[in-house]
């Protein structure tokens, strides 16, 4: 009896894994067999030609361009915003912090990387409540703010990325730097760091990726179906994730629903693409770490 | 110290202190906005109440209760799948077949939720609504199953980590008996992670609990208690959304930040929970 018990062990993990590769496949094959078709020129672009377009000479209306240059702008404002920050802190956390301090700093950014992200874009809609009552009436939900929302949402990524790269360094190429006279701050600055860098770059690509897929945090803080490239931080803009949730609630014709497969199958293949670069530079690393030892 | 010393470290230390204000000012913000239904008296007819307009009643009790029914089902579905998948990668089949699988759950947790929620709307309410002819489709089971699917890649790293960590001398102990692929990790290798499955299931219905795009578009978003699997319900996330785009300075629009802080709330008793978990003394053999 207790055998055949054992048997269903092998039956159930195989199966588990079976149903869940199929849950994911189903997810990608059906979005690859109904969209693949749509893909092209034309998705992106429409009806204008793709030079003046890209030129931004004249206005895309009929494809994805303005939803992916809204996309890409959101991504460099946010992440630019949160990288400094987030890189500092890190190596405070990993090089400077001590004992009580740290682990109540850890404490703060474990709760922000579990933040719901509905609840830092309502944080982003409260800021611009505040400002607009405090300080201008023309200040309404924009880029700024979405970016400024997601770069909250991705920052404890970027601190641990960072904490993590520089906690891993071994000691004895910690110690070179102070041995040779380095100061703290020469020994982070051209050893440390540097050494560091490809997990860190790692950890920017992951972060780029939650960037570019988030949909709750802009729905709340200015993303639009049609506004066209961004003409300033401070107006409304276009983003992949949000038209493909615009699409699925309420499409009108088969050419929208055409274009909100095509824009699912963009956003996965540059998120597939980040996190495949991401994981192949930590495999890298983890490998060269073998090799060392 | 010189004055660069000095500069760096004041200069990383500021900026912690910036990453740890942003934590508190979110909580601070929602709090101020939602301060005249904290102190208005009626904050525990806005938590405990009905959703009814009509009666001027905005109680969220209906949208807390169904994120946590969302959020219950939807781990418990997932929780035999992940724990069967990761038991493969550690013990079953270690090796080439584990480390490729490892990749893919690993590529999972890329995939965008509006993905998922998509693919719901064209793939699995059609069927459900085919196979139980009942309703629309949209509901708590459509909504949960993708949950689940998209909770499962948190699951499953994390027990992978915590079947890793148990000691490989006890796993060698139990084959030299004559213990079986199963046996091992039946009674040596869960009995150990116990600690680790427990924070995976925590940080997966945190995942859950906090999800706003499967919830918006598979669950049907009706404001009332959902009696049945087949029932439209809404969750705390989903009210936010839907929300937001009515008039400022309206009673619904200052439930919005009541729900906020009920997240904020349950997140932070979430995080404190896997930090108690990574605390437990482990079991001993």
């Amino acid at each position: 009896m207790m055998r055949h018990a054992f048997k269903l062990f092998h039956v159930w993990v195989w199966g588990s894994t079976f149903l869940l590769l199929a849950a994911t496949g189903t997810v990608i094959g059906f979005l690859l067999v109904r969209g693949w078709a749509g893909i092209g020129q034309e998705l992106v672009f429409g009806e204008t030609p793709v030079l003046a377009a890209l030129m931004l000479q004249r206005p895309v209306f009929d494809g994805l361009f303005p939803a992916m240059v809204g996309t890409l702008a959101l991504v460099m404002l946010s992440v630019g915003m949160a990288l400094p920050v987030g890189l500092a802190t890190g190596i405070y956390l990993a090089e400077y912090a001590t004992g009580r301090l740290s682990s109540l700093l850890s404490l703060f950014f474990d709760i922000l990387a579990g933040m719901p992200s509905i609840v830092v874009g309502l944080f982003g809609f409260s800021i611009t409540i505040f400002l607009h009552h405090r300080f201008s009436g023309k200040i309404y939900p924009c880029l700024f703010i979405s970016a400024l929302s997601l770069a909250v949402l991705v920052l404890p990524y970027l601190i641990r990325t960072t904490q993590a790269a520089l906690e891993a360094i071994p000691v004895d190429l910690r110690l070179i730097g102070p041995s040779l006279g380095a100061t703290r701050f020469q020994n982070i600055f051209h050893v440390l760091v540097p050494h560091s860098l490809k997990s860190i770059l790692s950890g920017i690509l992951l972060a780029i990726g939650r960037c570019a897929e988030d949909t709750a945090v802009i729905m709340l803080t200015g993303v639009v179906v049609s506004a066209g490239i961004p003409k300033s931080i401070w107006g409304n803009f276009e983003a992949l994730p949000f038209y493909i949730y615009y699409v699925s609630a309420q499409y009108t014709d088969a050419g929208e629903l055409t274009r909100g497969y095509g824009a699912a199958i963009i956003l996965l293949l540059l998120c597939a693409f980040l996190f495949g670069i991401s994981f192949w530079l930590q495999h890298r690393l983890s490998q060269r770490m073998f090799e060392r030892v | 110290m010189t004055r660069s010393e000095f500069l760096a470290k004041h200069g990383f230390m500021a900026a912690a202190i910036i990453s740890a204000a942003v934590t508190l000012a979110i909580f601070i913000f929602m709090a101020l906005l939602g301060y005249p239904i904290l102190t208005s008296g009626r904050l525990f007819a806005a938590l405990l109440g009905a959703w009814q307009p009509t009666l001027q009643s905005y109680g969220i009790l209906p949208m807390i209760t169904g994120t946590f029914i969302l959020a219950i089902l939807a781990v418990a579905a997932a929780f035999p799948v992940c724990l069967g998948c990761a038991a493969l990668v550690s013990d079953a089949a270690p090796g080439l077949v584990g480390r490729f699988l490892h990749a893919v759950v690993r590529m999972m947790t890329g995939i965008p939720t509006v993905v998922y929620g998509f693919v719901g709307i064209f793939v699995l309410v059609p069927l459900m609504r085919e196979v139980f002819g009942r309703g629309s489709g949209f509901s708590l089971l459509t909504a949960a199953l993708m949950l689940a699917l998209l909770v499962s890649p948190t699951m499953i790293l994390l027990f992978c980590d915590s079947f890793r960590r148990v000691t490989h001398s006890y796993r060698q102990a139990a084959a030299a008996l004559g213990a079986t692929t199963a046996q091992q990790f039946l009674y040596v290798v869960l009995p150990q992670a116990r600690n680790g499955i427990l924070a995976g299931v925590l940080l997966g219905l945190g995942r859950a609990l906090g999800d706003t795009m499967i919830a918006l578009m598979l669950a049907g978003n009706a404001v009332a208690f959902p009696d049945h699997l087949f029932d439209s319900a809404r969750t705390l996330t989903a009210h936010i959304a839907l929300i937001i785009a009515a008039d400022f300075d309206s009673p619904e629009f200052r439930t919005l930040f009541l729900c906020g802080l009920t997240l904020y709330v349950l997140t932070t008793l979430l995080v404190l929970g896997v930090r108690l978990t990574m605390r437990l003394p482990g079991r001993r053999p």
